[in-house]
């Protein structure tokens, strides 16, 4: 029998102080592997969802907002802009292309962006099935969308009004499904695309029929079409210093850059990240101090055992191996425990959130960082064993005799 | 001692029989003197070496019957083996167990045992390597007239059947006149 097979059977003799021991370093090895999935998908998919786009010009308000709305896809916009001034606008030498936005209604709960073919073109988006719209009330479908409720050409959709999900439904102005899109792993996936022309067109007639009810967009019954925002693409390094300057000087436009907002919206999500962090650091000093005192009571419980061993023949190097082959066994065990969590929550928490039609994220995805971490614990693990194991190396194996 | 039979340390208590036969097994270092095991010096011996000359050719029964609860008979024995550097021999802790009459205890798991299985068990595993010594510790003073009998025809017998040296310290006058070989303390 070797000694790991006695440390096991060590460890299985008392198994309540083990599973104890092993699922407190799992969980907070689990929430450490659950907020490196998580930050780390929230990070690239923020990233995949604005890359496209150097600048959001919108109506004046928040420019986190603007982004969060006009890029993301998850908040209300700060309200509507002129499209004869937005072209204006677009027409600059430094924009290399603009693509105006019109949003205002939802399909059970996935957003309805009025467009024209650049804003697929700008996410790379195939058509996978179909063909792109080519008239208002034509739509294209992403392939979460498409997936999810089963649609593929021919199918109509209605959209409800409002960007929540207790809208009216726009029931005399159904969209036929002409297109089903690839998926590209961007925001598009999740959206409904159509015709500028479709989104003016419901709200001129809801507006009609609901003069006096209060909307997110204001339709064009002001005067001169409008959109939510234009999202633009730089011909030069240049534009990036001089027209966000020149649209918030001198237009009724504001603007907003996806990049540097971003980088705020990680920011102010950090804090709380780096809170959670350091929760899960005091959970596996907490299992650590608590290993550290399961091994120290073994020791003392055990030191007849392991002068048996001594007067046997085991070496003092054969003890200290059977101390730091428990203490070993709980970290492996706690932290591969760990990392199964840590993913599983990462799956669930990902259905969670794909329900509410946001971003989603993915437990079956493997981080680098995550094996840093388990290495560093591993590491730690062992230190936490080397006092008792050296103190069973130590000990006095004669103590059989005195008893 | 001679070699091959049965001789006694006896003495009070306090007398020192247990630091002799820790000596003897090389657990506790001598001051002064020499110990000779056959043609080994064992107080000359590194710790290292005493380490692997006691787990190969010494068989020690502690006073405690100490066994290592965790596991089973079997596996008690086949530590012993391991430790002695020997390969893993199921047939010889069979043979062993059922020369004690313990046989039917080998997957038992030696923290259920009665004192007197116990007892078994610790013989067998200082016999189960075939040692040249087997020390015992004080083996019958905490026994009855009859289990001290039995415990001595259990010593002397395995010991005589793997041609083992058999050395008991204790300070039990009750067997005194059973060894011709005795040390007085």
């Amino acid at each position: 029998m070797s000694m790991v097979r006695l440390a096991w059977a060590y460890l299985a003799a008392r198994p309540l102080a083990t599973s104890l021991n092993v699922a407190m370093l799992a969980i907070g090895v689990g929430t450490v592997a659950l907020l490196l999935l998580f930050t780390t998908q929230a990070e690239e998919r923020l990233a995949r969802d604005a890359a496209p786009v150097d600048l959001v010009v919108g109506a004046k308000g928040s420019p986190l907002q603007i982004i969060l709305s006009a890029v993301l896809q998850a908040d209300v916009p700060t309200g509507n802009i002129s499209l004869a001034e937005a072209r204006r606008f677009a027409a600059n030498p430094m924009v290399a292309s603009a693509t105006p936005i019109a949003l205002g209604d939802t399909f059970r709960g996935h957003r309805i962006v009025g467009s024209d073919a650049s804003y697929l073109a700008l996410y790379g988006a195939r058509v996978a099935e179909g063909r792109a719209f080519a008239a208002p009330m034509e739509a294209v479908v992403g392939a979460d969308v498409a997936r999810r409720f089963a649609l593929a050409t021919g199918a109509a959709l209605v959209g409800s009004h409002g960007l929540g999900t207790t809208g009216t439904p726009h029931q005399g102005h159904p969209y036929r499904v002409v297109g089903v899109l690839a998926p590209t792993g961007t925001v598009i996936d999740r959206l409904v695309v159509t015709p500028l022309e479709s989104v003016w067109e419901v709200h001129e007639a809801h507006h009609e029929d609901k003069q006096d009810e209060h909307h997110d967009e204001k339709a064009a019954d002001s005067g001169g079409r409008e959109i939510t925002a234009l999202l633009v693409k730089y011909r030069t390094p240049l534009a990036a210093a001089l027209l966000p300057r020149q649209v918030n000087a001198t237009t009724s436009m504001q603007a907003a850059s996806p990049a540097y907002e971003m980088a705020r919206l990680m920011n102010l999500v950090g804090v709380g990240v780096d809170v959670l962090r350091v929760f899960a650091m005091v959970l596996m000093a907490t299992a650590a101090i608590s290993m550290f005192a399961a091994l120290m009571s073994a020791l003392q419980e055990r030191r007849y055992d392991l002068a048996l061993l001594r007067a046997l023949g085991a070496r003092p190097a054969a003890l200290f191996a059977l101390l730091a082959a428990e203490g070993v066994t709980l970290v492996v065990a706690g932290v591969i425990l760990g990392l199964v969590l840590g993913h599983a929550a990462a799956g669930v928490l990902g259905s969670w959130i794909a329900r509410s039609n946001a971003w989603s994220i993915t437990g079956f995805a493997w981080q680098p960082a995550e094996g840093w971490m388990a290495l560093a614990v591993l590491a730690a693990g062992v230190a936490t064993c080397l006092i008792p194991a050296l103190q069973a190396y130590r000990g006095d194996p004669a103590i059989l005799l005195k008893r | 001692m001679p070699k091959g039979e049965a001789s006694l340390i006896i003495g009070p208590s306090g007398s020192g029989k247990s630091t002799l036969i820790g000596i003897i097994a090389g657990l506790v270092t001598a001051t002064a003197g020499t110990v000779a095991v056959g043609a080994k010096e064992v107080t000359r011996l590194g710790a290292l070496e005493r380490d692997a000359f006691r787990a190969r050719y010494i068989g020690l029964v502690p006073q405690t019957l100490h066994l290592i609860g965790v596991v089973s008979v079997r596996d008690n024995l086949r530590i012993a083996q391991r430790l002695a550097g020997l390969a893993r021999d199921d047939g010889a802790i069979d043979a062993c167990l059922a020369g004690l009459g313990i046989a039917a205890l080998a997957a038992r798991k030696a923290r259920e045992l009665s004192v007197g299985e116990a007892q078994r068990v610790a013989i067998a595993r200082a016999v189960v390597n075939r040692p040249g010594l087997v020390l015992a510790d004080e083996p019958t003073s905490a026994l009855d007239d009859a289990n001290c009998e039995k415990a001595l025809e259990l010593l002397t017998g395995q010991a005589t059947a793997c041609g083992a040296t058999l050395v008991i310290a204790t300070h039990d006058s009750r067997i005194r006149s059973r060894f011709a070989a005795r040390l007085e303390l």
